[in-house]
């Protein structure tokens, strides 16, 4: 143990959290490779770096998922050992997770106290509860309706009780994982409000994400992570967005600007005539959906996560079959009485690649060529009639991968083992090799690295140049302007509104995002 | 740490963790051994003896091991349409009834030829039958499999007590059976079999279905790995959502696997009504059914591995039958509560030790955790 000097001194800011040579090795991959990290108290912090820099395993190893194969950790200046999240929670370190930690059908309050009841009896410890629960509120402007059922609530709402979460078990430390991925700007704005609250209080927040603007907001500090090690850390206001972007991929980064493209005359690919989806508990998901897609053009949909996105690439590719209205897709009428399911809809020339990879791109249990396979094995070309030709299964990933990038370059390997972008990547190769005449494309960058966007990107401008017609479903708003021609917004199951590519504007967009355009008018 | 989500070599997946799972239910076994005044050694012995030890007892068993192949297969293939089919217990005492159906009739008219293939199928059929009803209220009315199966394993009792006592019993006869097959119906023991290349066995149970389990695992095999049947069966057994994204239909995928499924179970009828009690009787499948779970199980679903647990509890059925009978104090019971301790092993706490297996691993190969990484 390095005999550290405790930064206690009036003149110099305190530490709220030290690391100290931290390496953790996953197998030959150095994961963490002797990070040093100093976290000044009551500070916004924030740590980028690109898929697999290792920002995940560094919060996970001072979260106590992970123990650092060397190195210390030093709350406060003392050193702490944390191999488990009670310890880190007893160190003062709380942490809201990018996937919420909520039972959905608990009230926030019933949420808050899980895990940390005060005794077998609920009842004391609620009434407790909710009287700090209101004090914490208040003091940290964290307005949450404490009886709701946790899963009513909106995105925002159930981040601020994770905050509150953390806050109740008496966090100093506040980590925070890609907050802002399921929010609207605006919510954004007021999750940056409140870190900002937390930061007067004296609370030391850890911001972990991969967009540079909102580092630029709201952070005093920045730390660049690239490929497992530390490479700057910085004042915010010292450095600048390239810089930053230059620093996480270690080369000068071109922007990325697309041509518009603008196909009046083009046929029509895919058409949504009055599609509603009527769940099962009587919910509308889809509520009176009109859109069309020329060949030709990337039609862009931005929403906030969870407005109907998803039930719209469910029904366009065939998984649900709409309860109301038709498609047309390359001609051919689909509806409630005349359904195609998704490999009739791969025959008309509608490929689709899904947003939810993990669970329905590919199988993770898989092979790669296997998973090259999905949606096409009763394909003549991959079998003879019962037997599959695995030879040709594995030349065809293998020739997939080359064409995509996807690394490691190996067939045999499970598709679990590759990271996120090369998963991606592969889906895509599988579906873009088929020549789509229609294409479903649902966040195709979602945990995705920047080199892997890049490329991703490309090939769907290249598509989109072939005359495929494009669907793009993303929460990224950057990634919906940047390459789509025509944008159409969702809200609550409902396209709220449609701009031109060219002329788009964020705020506009959020606006619509959030439906408040009629409040703005 | 979390180690399920680590990948091990599958060797040590298919080989040392069952090998470990037994040595630990033996040492059980052999502390229950040795409260009751005998030498676990000695037992072992006898066990390994009386299940190798001559030809007699090598043929009582793989006449066992026959059944457990069939029964293990059947859990199987459900198990890789994410299916639990507890109902091979059922599903062969109905394919019994199959057999009977379609031999009694024909026996007086058909060749061997026709008759043998024409039962197999019959068995087949029926074992499939009985899993189709299960099959279908799952996959179109949601009744959970392994509620239906159990319950249709009881019906399937029930009906064959009413049909064997009032209705197929040999008339005039006493005990509730039908009248014995035609030898046409008869499949060759292994003694006659081998006999017909001068070799000479001892008389056992043993009879050609051993082979027709073993053709089974290796068409089950291929259907799983190299069709694309099965294929599809897999992609909706590990996620039904990508299975419907592929354009494949789960409901279809479960009527056939567990049709397939009740298929292998039924199997069991063909090696125990043609080929040893050559009439259909009461409670023929005495338990293979469940065995098959564990089987499976222990063999991680893979034709190869049920071979090697299959051979397993031939061994234990047959090693434990004359160790009953060699030591008076190891009463019948006690065999099958050794029995009971293998299965309790490496099918209910099949994955007990492959968290400290996966520590060891890790501490040999730290490569091996890139996957659970990421």
């Amino acid at each position: 143990m390095t005999n550290h000097p405790v930064n206690g001194g009036e003149s110099s800011p305190p530490i709220a959290i030290e690391l100290q040579g931290i390496s953790k090795r996953f197998g030959n991959v150095r994961a963490n490779q002797d990070i040093d990290l100093v976290v000044q108290r009551g500070t916004i912090h924030g740590i980028v770096g690109e898929n697999g820099a290792g920002k995940s395993t560094l919060m996970s190893i001072l979260y106590g998922f992970y123990q650092a194969d060397s190195g210390a950790i030093l709350i406060d200046g003392v050193p702490t050992k944390i191999y488990s999240s009670h310890d880190a929670i007893d160190a003062g370190i709380g942490m809201v997770h990018q996937h919420f930690m909520l039972v959905e059908t608990f009230s926030v309050l019933e949420n808050v106290i899980l895990g940390a009841e005060q005794g077998a009896l609920l009842k004391a410890g609620i009434s407790n509860a909710r009287q700090t629960l209101q004090h914490l509120a208040d003091e940290y402007q964290l307005s949450v309706p404490l009886d709701q059922p946790t899963g009513q609530l909106p995105v925002g709402q159930q981040q601020r009780t994770e905050i509150l979460k953390a806050l109740y078990r008496n966090a100093e430390i506040l980590i925070l994982d890609e907050p802002t991925g399921v929010l609207t700007p605006q919510e954004a704005d007021q999750l940056f409000r409140v870190l900002r609250t937390l930061r007067e209080k004296g609370v030391t927040v850890i911001l972990i994400t991969h967009k540079l603007r909102e580092i630029m907001d709201v952070t005093d500090n920045v730390s660049v992570l690239r490929l497992g090690t530390m490479v700057s850390t910085q004042r915010t206001a010292d450095t600048s967005m390239e810089q930053l972007a230059e620093l996480m991929v270690g080369r000068k980064l071109e922007s990325q600007t697309f041509a518009k493209a603008d196909p009046v005359d083009a046929t029509i690919g895919l058409e949504a005539h009055n599609v509603s989806l009527h769940g099962s508990k009587g919910l509308t998901e889809l509520d009176n959906i009109n859109l069309q897609v020329r060949h030709g053009e990337i039609v862009g949909v931005a929403g906030v996560a969870g407005n109907g996105q998803s039930a719209l690439l469910e029904v366009l590719s065939g998984i649900v079959t709409p309860t109301a209205g038709h498609l047309v897709i390359n001609g051919r009428t689909v509806s409630a009485s005349e359904p195609m399911d998704p490999a009739q809809m791969r025959e008309a020339g509608l490929h689709h690649v899904p947003e939810d990879r993990l669970r329905l791109g590919l199988i993770k249990s898989f092979t790669a060529a296997e998973s090259a396979l999905l949606g096409y094995h009763t394909r003549e070309k991959f079998n003879w009639r019962v037997l599959l030709k695995l030879n040709l299964i594995r030349e065809t990933c293998k020739r997939l991968m080359q064409a995509f990038d996807v690394r490691p370059q190996d067939p045999a390997l499970k598709s679990a083992s590759f990271s996120g972008g090369n998963q991606q990547k592969l889906i895509l190769a599988r579906e873009l090799d088929k020549a789509p005449s229609v294409l479903l494309v649902g966040q195709p960058t979602r945990g995705v690295d920047i080199g892997a966007i890049e490329l991703i990107h490309d090939k769907l401008i290249e598509m989109r140049d072939n005359g495929c017609a494009v669907l793009l479903v993303s929460v990224e708003l950057d990634e919906i302007m940047a390459l789509s021609d025509r944008i159409v917004v969702m809200f609550g199951g409902r396209i709220v509104g449609e701009v031109n590519g060219a002329n788009a504007n964020k705020t506009e967009l959020g606006l619509m995002m959030a439906n408040a355009m009629d409040d703005v008018a | 740490m979390n180690t399920s989500t680590v990948e091990l070599p599958d060797w040590l997946e298919i080989v040392v963790i069952p090998l470990l799972n037994i040595i630990l239910a033996l040492f059980c076994a052999g502390l229950i051994i040795l409260a009751i005044g005998e030498n676990p050694i000695e037992a072992v012995g006898i066990m390994l003896k009386g299940a190798f030890g001559y030809d007699e007892a090598v043929g009582y068993t793989l006449y066992y091991t026959t059944n457990f192949i069939f029964t293990g297969l059947a859990v199987a293939i459900a198990f890789h349409a994410n299916l639990f089919n507890i109902g091979g217990e059922g599903q062969a005492y109905f394919a019994g009834l199959g057999i009977a159906l379609v031999v009694l009739t024909l026996d007086q008219y058909l060749p061997a030829l026709l008759l043998i293939p024409l039962a197999i199928a019959a068995a087949a059929l029926f074992g499939s039958l009985w899993a189709f009803i299960p099959a279908w209220l799952q996959a179109y009315r949601g009744s959970h499999i392994v509620i239906t199966t159990i319950m249709f394993n009881f019906i399937a009792a029930s009906l064959m007590v009413y049909l064997l006592v009032n209705v197929l019993i040999q008339p005039g006869s006493m005990s509730p059976e039908t009248r014995e097959f035609a030898t046409t119906a008869w499949l060759p023991f292994m003694h006659e079999f081998l006999a017909l290349f001068g070799v000479t066995v001892t008389r056992t149970p043993l009879n050609l279905s051993f082979f027709l389990a073993l053709l089974c695992c290796l068409i089950t095999w291929i259907y799983i790995w190299k069709t694309r049947w099965g294929y599809a069966l897999r992609t909706a057994g590990q996620s039904e959502a990508a299975a419907v994204y592929a354009g494949i239909k789960p409901k279809r995928i479960i009527i056939t696997a567990m049709c397939l499924s009740g298929a292998l179970a039924g199997l069991v009828a063909v090696n125990e009504l043609m080929g040893v009690h050559h009439r259909l009787l009461l409670n023929f499948t005495a338990g293979y059914g469940f065995t098959g779970i564990a089987v499976s199980l222990m063999g991680r679903n893979h034709p190869v591995g049920i071979i090697l647990a299959s051979l397993l509890f031939g061994i234990l059925y047959q090693g434990g039958a004359e160790l009953a009978f060699e030591l008076p104090k190891i009463t019948r019971e006690m065999v099958v509560a050794i029995q009971g301790l293998i299965i309790l092993f490496s099918g209910a706490l099949a994955l007990m030790l492959r968290p400290w297996v996966v520590r060891v691993y890790l501490l040999m190969r730290p490569s091996a955790i890139n996957a659970a990484a990421s």
